[in-house]
C-alpha cells in the first residue's frame, strides 16, 4: 500500500466511528506505528474523542505507539513453546540484539515482541519474522535465523 | 484429468519446512521428465502429521512422504512417478505406505478435516467438485429456515469454541429473536495458546467455513456477515480473502443467490491482539471498533448483539461441521459420538508428544486412543505425566486419568473442558505448579481490567504461585488458593475471568503432593523452578571421567580423576549454576526429573 491510498482509505472511513480498528491498521501498516499524530488525525476523521482512540491503541497488543524496527520478531510464549524452552530463546534474542521485549535495536533493523500464541504449536518454539513462520527453536537455531536476516538486509 | 496428482502439504507447518520449495521442484523435475499431462501437482492444506512434515502424497497409488526435503524432489519424481518404484526411505516407517496402514490417521475419523490435505483450498472449483456448496444450494432451493435449524437441532452439534453450547438453540433464539438486520459472525480469534485447530481449517478448507456461515443466515434470516480473524494468522486471512472472492464470483455470496431471492455477504474483520476477544460479547465490540471488553448476558447476543441486533456467533469448526449436517442428514451425523456430545472434534496435539499435529476424532474416544495410538506417546521414553486441555480455561488431567472418554461432560467432571481442543502433552519433566503459574500468568495479561474479581483476584492467585514457585510458599498458601479460585470463579463478568482458576484447581486436584513438595520441602521435583530444584547430580553408570564437568565448576564442586568414572558433585559447594549439566558430552548430569 502506498501511502497516498493509506491515507485514502483512512479518509474513506469518514464519519464512521465503527471502523476505528480498520483505520488503525491501515495506519499502523503504512508506517509501522500509530503515533500521537495519526491518532489525532483517525480520531478527527472518524468524529471520535482521541481519548477514544488512544484507548483503543493501548488496549490491543498488536498496536504500536512508537516506530517498529524494519522486521518485527514475534516470539511465541504459548503453553507448547514455554514446555520446549521458550524462555531460553527469549533469553538468547534478546542478549544477542541487546534488547527487550517491546524494544527496537539501534540500527533499527529488529523490532521484538513476545506473543501469546502463533497457532503452530508442532513446530514449537516457534517465532514469526514479519509474516514468515520460524521454528523447532534452538538457541543456536534462532542465531542463524537472526543473522540471515540481518546478513540480507546487509546485500541491499 | 491426469493418471496422478502429487499433493504437497502447504500447511503452515510444512511452509515453514519448506513446502513451497519441495512443490517448485517437484514441478520442475514433472516437467524434465514429460509428465505434465499425466502427473498433476496441488498444494493442500494441512494433512496432520505436522512432525513429519513436510509431507508428500501421491495418489491414487495413496503413498505418503514424510520429512520430505526439496533435494528429494528429483528423486520422487524419477523413482516413482517414473519407474513406478516407492521410494522407501521417504516412508513413515518401513513398509507403511498407505495413511490407512499408520495408526496416526488409522485411528482418525475425518469429516471437517476431509478437504484438508486433499484439495488446493484456492480452488473453488476444487471444493465444488467434492460436492461443495450442494448443502447451500439445498438450503436456499429447498428447505425452509424452519427445517435448516431443526436439522442442526436434531443433529446434535454443540459449539465447537470452548462450552459447548448446543448449536441448533442458539440458532433457534435467533431466528425467534425480533428485529432487522440480523447478522452471523464466524469467530476465528482462536487465543487459546496450544490451539491451532481453526487456522488448520481456514488454511485447508475457507469454503466449507463461507458454506456454513451462508447456511446460518439463510436459516436465521441474516444478510450481513463477518469473519473475526486473529492477525497473527497471515495465512489463513489472505485464503479466506480468495474464498470469499471466489464465492461471490460464483454466486454463492451476494445478491440473490441461485435467483432465490436470498442475499448474502462476508465481511472480513482482522484482530488487532486480544485474547479477550475469543469472548462473544468482546469480539461483537471489537467489530464494532471498541475496546473488546465483555459485557454481562443477558441480553444475549442472539437477541441484541452487533450494533444492538440480533446476532449469531459461531466458531470457525462449528460451522465447517454445518454442510456435513445437512449433506448427510442430521440422523447419520449424530450417529457418531457419544449419547450427550454428537459428531467428531479436531484436536491440535502439542508438547511432549511424538506426533504433533492436527487430528479428528469421534466425541467419546479415549485420552489414550487420542495421545498414544494416534499421537505415539511421549518422546525420548520419558513418562507421561499430564494432559492440559482446554487451554488457560481447561485443565491438565493426569496420566491414570488415560480412559476418560473425551466429551464435554466427561472432560467437565474431572476438572478440565473439551474448550477449543488444544491438547498439550506434558511429561515428567514438567513442574505442574510452573504450568498454573504460566496460564494465570497468561490470563492476569490478558483480562480487560472491568470487573474486580478478575482484574485483581487473577494477579492475587499469579502473585500466590510466584511466590511458590520462587520458595516462599507459605502454608496456607492452597486454601487460599482455593477460596480465591472459587470467588473469582462465580463472580467474574465472562468466561475469561470465571474459567481462569480451572489450570489452578485441577493441578491443585491431582498434584498437590507437587505443591507440598515446593512449600514444605523447598523443593521443585523436576527442578524447573530454579530457586528448588534439587541439586545436580552425576550418573554414575553414564559418567565416562572425561573432566570437562570438574574443567567448567567454577567452585570445585565437580570431582573426580580424568577417566577413572564416576566423577561426583559435592553438594555443599554447588552453586546449581548449571555449567557442568551444559558442559557434559553425555548427559550424566542430572537434576530432578531432568537429565
Amino acid at each position: 500500500m502506498s501511502t497516498t491510498s493509506a491515507i485514502e482509505r483512512i479518509e474513506s472511513y469518514a464519519g464512521r466511528p465503527g471502523e476505528l480498528i480498520q483505520a488503525l491498521q491501515v495506519a499502523q501498516e503504512e508506517f509501522g506505528h500509530v503515533s500521537e499524530e495519526m491518532e489525532a488525525h483517525i480520531a478527527d476523521t472518524l468524529g471520535v474523542s482521541v481519548g477514544q482512540v488512544h484507548g483503543v491503541v493501548t488496549f490491543y497488543h498488536l498496536f504500536r505507539t512508537r516506530p517498529a524496527g524494519r522486521h518485527t520478531i514475534r516470539l511465541c510464549l504459548g503453553t507448547a513453546c514455554h514446555v520446549l524452552g521458550a524462555g531460553r530463546i527469549l533469553a538468547t534474542i534478546q542478549e544477542h540484539l541487546g534488547i527487550g521485549v517491546g524494544g527496537t535495536t539501534d540500527d533499527g533493523l529488529f523490532s521484538l515482541d513476545v506473543v501469546r500464541c502463533l497457532g503452530t504449536c508442532s513446530l514449537a518454539p516457534v517465532m514469526m519474522i514479519d509474516d514468515d513462520v520460524h521454528g523447532r527453536l534452538t538457541s543456536e537455531r534462532v542465531l542463524d535465523v537472526l543473522e540471515a536476516y540481518a546478513s540480507a538486509e546487509a546485500r541491499r | 484429468m491426469s493418471a496422478r496428482e502429487v499433493r504437497v502439504c502447504s500447511g503452515t507447518a510444512c511452509r515453514s519446512a519448506g513446502a513451497l520449495e519441495i512443490h517448485a521442484r517437484l514441478a520442475a523435475a514433472v516437467e524434465a521428465a514429460g509428465l505434465q499431462d499425466a502427473v498433476s501437482l496441488t498444494e493442500t492444506g494441512c494433512m496432520g502429521p505436522c512432525a513429519k512434515g513436510p509431507v508428500v502424497h501421491v495418489v491414487p497409488d495413496d503413498v505418503l512422504y514424510t520429512g520430505v526435503s526439496p533435494n528429494d524432489a528429483e528423486e520422487i519424481v524419477r523413482e516413482h512417478l517414473v519407474a513406478g518404484r516407492v521410494v522407501g526411505r521417504l516412508l513413515w516407517a518401513e513398509g507403511l505406505e498407505s495413511p490407512s496402514q499408520i495408526p496416526f490417521f488409522a485411528h482418525q475419523r475425518k469429516n471437517v478435516l476431509a478437504n484438508s490435505g486433499a484439495i488446493d483450498p484456492d480452488r473453488i472449483e476444487a471444493y465444488e467438485a467434492g460436492g461443495g456448496y450442494g448443502a447451500l444450494r439445498r438450503a436456499v432451493s429447498e428447505m425452509t429456515p424452519e427445517r435448516i435449524v431443526a436439522a442442526v437441532t436434531e443433529s446434535g452439534l454443540r459449539g465447537r469454541g470452548g462450552a459447548g453450547f448446543p448449536t441448533g438453540r442458539k440458532w433457534r433464539f435467533t431466528l425467534d429473536a425480533p428485529g432487522r438486520p440480523k447478522y452471523v459472525v464466524c469467530n476465528a480469534d482462536e487465543g487459546d495458546p496450544g490451539a491451532f485447530m481453526d487456522r488448520a481449517i481456514l488454511e485447508g478448507d475457507p469454503h466449507a467455513v463461507i458454506e456454513g456461515m451462508a447456511i446460518a443466515a439463510r436459516a436465521i434470516g441474516a444478510d450481513r456477515g463477518y469473519v473475526y480473524v486473529r492477525a497473527e494468522y497471515p495465512l489463513a486471512i489472505s485464503r479466506l480473502r480468495t474464498a470469499l472472492a471466489q464465492a461471490r464470483d460464483r454466486g454463492w455470496l451476494g445478491e440473490d443467490v441461485l435467483g432465490t431471492g436470498f442475499s448474502f455477504d462476508i465481511d472480513l474483520r482482522i484482530g488487532a491482539g486480544a485474547f479477550v476477544c475469543g469472548e462473544e460479547t468482546a469480539l461483537l465490540a471489537s467489530i464494532e471498533g471498541r475496546r473488546g471488553a465483555p459485557r454481562p448476558r443477558p441480553p444475549f447476543p442472539a437477541q441484541s448483539g452487533l450494533h444492538g441486533r440480533p446476532t449469531l456467533i459461531n466458531n470457525v469448526e462449528t460451522f465447517a461441521n454445518v454442510r456435513t449436517i445437512l449433506r448427510d442428514g442430521p440422523e447419520a451425523y449424530s450417529a457418531v459420538g457419544t449419547a450427550s456430545s454428537k459428531g467428531t472434534k479436531v484436536f491440535a496435539l502439542a508438547g511432549q508428544i511424538v506426533n504433533t499435529g492436527l487430528v479428528e476424532v469421534p466425541i467419546g474416544t479415549t485420552l489414550r486412543e487420542l495421545v498414544f495410538d494416534i499421537g505415539g506417546g511421549v518422546p525420548k521414553g520419558r513418562d507421561l505425566k499430564a494432559i492440559q486441555i482446554g487451554g488457560p480455561s481447561g485443565g491438565c488431567l493426569p496420566a491414570d486419568l488415560l480412559d476418560v472418554p473425551i466429551d464435554y461432560e466427561s472432560l467437565t467432571e474431572h476438572g478440565a473442558i473439551m474448550g477449543s481442543g488444544g491438547v498439550i502433552v506434558l511429561d515428567d519433566t514438567a513442574c505442574m505448579v510452573n504450568v498454573a503459574r504460566f496460564f494465570l500468568d497468561f490470563t492476569a495479561t490478558e483480562s480487560c481490567g472491568k470487573c474486580v474479581p478478575c482484574r485483581v483476584g487473577i494477579p492475587t492467585m499469579r502473585d500466590i504461585l510466584v511466590r511458590i514457585t520462587e520458595g516462599a510458599g507459605e502454608p496456607d498458601d492452597l486454601d487460599r488458593l482455593r477460596e480465591l479460585a472459587a470467588l473469582v470463579k462465580s463472580t467474574a463478568l465472562c468466561g475469561l475471568g470465571q474459567t481462569a482458576p480451572n489450570p489452578v484447581l485441577s493441578t491443585l486436584r491431582y498434584f498437590e503432593d507437587e505443591y507440598r513438595a515446593h512449600i514444605e520441602d523447598r523443593i521443585c521435583p523436576s527442578g524447573v523452578c530454579e530457586s528448588l530444584a534439587p541439586p545436580y547430580a552425576i550418573d554414575p553408570e553414564t559418567c565416562r571421567a572425561c573432566d570437562r564437568c570438574a574443567a567448567v565448576c567454577p567452585t570445585g564442586a565437580a570431582l573426580g580423576t580424568p577417566g577413572e568414572p564416576p566423577y561426583e558433585i559435592d553438594e555443599a559447594l554447588c552453586i546449581r549454576c548449571g555449567a557442568c549439566f551444559k558442559a557434559c558430552p553425555f548427559d550424566a548430569v542430572t537434576r530432578g526429573a531432568r537429565s
